[in-house]
């Protein structure tokens, strides 16, 4: 790692931190793999994993490797990476805006992506699964490039960019809404619901490819961008004269922030709070320089979106449960106990 | 480093704030900027540590124009101490104080021994030491400043330029404050409201006036009984102190 020599605060403790963290992540997407409408032992997951990996040739029934391989391991593992995606955009947001109550959605992107999806699903432009991705993605964008006009590139300050990602928000949900309720019928606009609380079924591999690389790209950013990062601690003007371009750097963080986030709105749905909550999570484990901080999220934001999938499958029985409602129904109690022990000590 | 100001201009939409200001600082001098609210000093400083970029003028330090030295280059050699810099951020006053090592480090690149060396001495020159490991949010308004000028000079820089930094602070350590600023060995360009202190602590003095220079000079020269009255609008007496050429000045209620 390469914060093993900073002092100060053990970067022994943010190695074993991560290395457990990364534990209970395989552990949970075995366990996610392992249940579901029909339970598959944690042996045969195992070794159907190896089979597929062409590691082993041990004798698995055909239908159960298909099922362990073909939908729920890319399932799982996806679910693992949005929950570090929206993790580490949460964090990006919240060091360059300023404000703890920043992430994607709260810029209006996820609303510009279920805008752009509902296009797709009702007005049917365009039609199939990819043009779907495609319409989130654009609407994601929309948004972006909205937010960013009217907070005048995010210069005007970081109350100013959140009330403009506010008024973005609106707009994109009232457009929404009035796409559903003019020209949707009764069941698109449950498969509408069902997909703007966001939802892991029909994700495969290809996803969990463009994903990873997506994810990584953002995080090797990141961490390299981490010192610039801190910079911004006491603001724009102060990371300015430590010597951060605070332009160029906040442009491109806020690209890869926009691009991470329409990737997994495109491909999952709108997933709120984990964005939220697991920044604030991860700072009060590692503390709030952004080189330990930046794994750290990306590893527990996955955990909590694996868990939140697992929860989501066994909570009603015969049915799933939107995902962006356990979040929030796990998150934050969890929030709330950490906001809690953080409060200030008058 | 010596700091030279040619003719700069400055201002928003069609107000003008910095008009036309020049001026050289000499290296190792502390240079005071004073002038009444709205005067231009906060602009004129930002301009001169390159924060902004001036409609026309140039600012050089050590004979290079700013505007054409990359940011970070710049803040290896000149640091800025903004007034009433505040975060939510859980920070310890050691974090902070490490920020100043910002320009110095590439971006993976470890903790070494001149950082740790500079961050050490930087607490040690603010008395901040004992309470390095201690939460920001938990100081009163000086420690906090005082904790800004750390991170300053953990830069170790060789231009400072403070705006107000004796805002908040008991008598005792603004007195502190000017006096390490002006026996440190750089160059400092210091905005200040107090006329005594800038008088006491100040080489040479500038006064702002609607963006416009209206003297510079040794404070002897500088603080007269006429400037006084017509560009802070008071009544005063100023007498020679036992320090040659550092007036004195007592405000009357006319």
């Amino acid at each position: 790692m390469t914060v093993s020599d900073e002092p100060g605060g053990g970067a022994g403790r943010l190695v074993l931190f991560l290395s457990l963290s990364l534990l209970v992540l395989a552990f949970a997407v075995a366990i996610a793999t392992a249940i579901g409408d029909y339970n598959i032992g944690l042996d045969t997951v195992f070794l159907s994993v190896t089979n597929e990996l062409g590691l082993t040739g041990a004798e698995v029934a055909p239908i159960e490797q298909s099922v362990v391989w073909n939908l729920r391991l890319s399932r799982a593992l996806v679910a693992a990476l949005a929950g570090a995606g929206l993790a580490i955009c949460g964090a990006i947001l919240q060091a360059l805006l300023r404000n703890a109550l920043a992430e994607p959605f709260v810029l209006g992107v996820s609303a510009g992506a279920s805008t752009g999806a509902v296009c797709v699903i009702v007005l049917g432009i365009g039609a199939g699964s990819l043009s779907l991705s495609l319409g989130a993605f654009a609407g994601a964008f929309a948004a972006f490039a909205l937010v960013a006009l009217l907070s005048n590139g995010a210069t005007s300050g970081p109350n100013h960019t959140i009330l403009a990602g506010v008024a973005a928000s609106q707009l994109f949900n009232a457009l929404t809404s009035y796409i559903v309720t003019t020209s949707g019928n009764a069941q698109q606009a449950r498969d509408v619901m069902f997909w703007l609380l966001g939802s892991f079924g029909g994700v495969r591999w290809p996803d969990f490819q463009l994903l990873l690389l997506v994810v990584c790209l953002s995080l090797t950013i990141c961490i390299l961008m981490a010192r610039s990062l801190d910079a911004f601690t006491f603001g724009d003007e102060d990371a300015a004269a430590l010597g951060v371009p605070v332009a160029r750097i906040r442009l491109l963080l806020f690209a890869v922030t926009a691009l991470m986030t329409a990737t997994i709105v495109s491909m999952v749905g709108a997933i709120g709070f984990v964005g939220l909550v697991v920044p604030h999570a991860a700072r009060y484990v590692v503390g709030p320089m952004h080189l330990r901080l930046m794994p750290a999220c990306a590893v527990v934001g996955a955990v909590f979106m694996v868990i939140a999938d697992i929860v989501s499958r066994v909570i009603a029985t015969q049915q799933t449960v939107p995902i962006g409602v356990v979040t929030a129904l796990v998150g934050v109690p969890f929030f709330a106990i950490i906001l809690y022990r953080a409060r200030p000590q008058a | 480093m010596n700091v030279v100001a040619q003719d700069l201009r400055w201002g928003v939409k069609r107000k003008t704030i910095v008009s036309d200001v020049s001026l050289t600082v000499a290296p190792g001098e502390t240079l005071g900027l004073i002038g009444p609210n709205g005067s231009g000093k906060s602009s004129l400083l930002r301009l001169l540590a390159g924060l902004r970029r001036p409609l026309s003028g140039r600012v050089e330090i050590n004979g290079r124009d700013i505007s054409k030295v990359p940011r970070r280059a710049l803040s290896q050699q000149v640091a800025f101490v903004q007034q009433n810099a505040a975060t939510d951020t859980n920070v310890t006053v050691r974090d902070v104080v490490r920020l100043g090592r910002t320009p110095h480090r590439s971006a993976l690149s470890g903790w070494s021994d001149a950082d740790e060396a500079a961050v050490a001495a930087a607490l040690d020159c603010v008395d901040m030491t004992g309470r390095r490991a201690q939460a920001w949010q938990t100081l009163s308004g000086g420690e906090r400043q005082r904790v800004h000028i750390a991170r300053a000079l953990a830069q170790t820089p060789q231009v400072m330029f403070l705006d107000e930094p004796t805002n908040h602070l008991d008598i005792h350590h603004q007195i502190e404050i000017l006096r390490m600023v002006r026996d440190l060995d750089l160059t400092s360009i210091v905005a200040l409201h107090d006329l005594n202190l800038a008088a006491m602590f100040c080489d040479r003095i500038v006064v702002l006036d609607a963006g416009s220079v209206r003297a510079c000079g040794i404070p002897d020269a500088v603080l007269t009984q006429d400037l006084l009255r017509k560009v802070f609008r008071v009544a005063a007496d100023v007498s020679a102190s036992p320090d040659a050429g550092r007036p004195h000045i007592r405000f009357r209620t006319e």
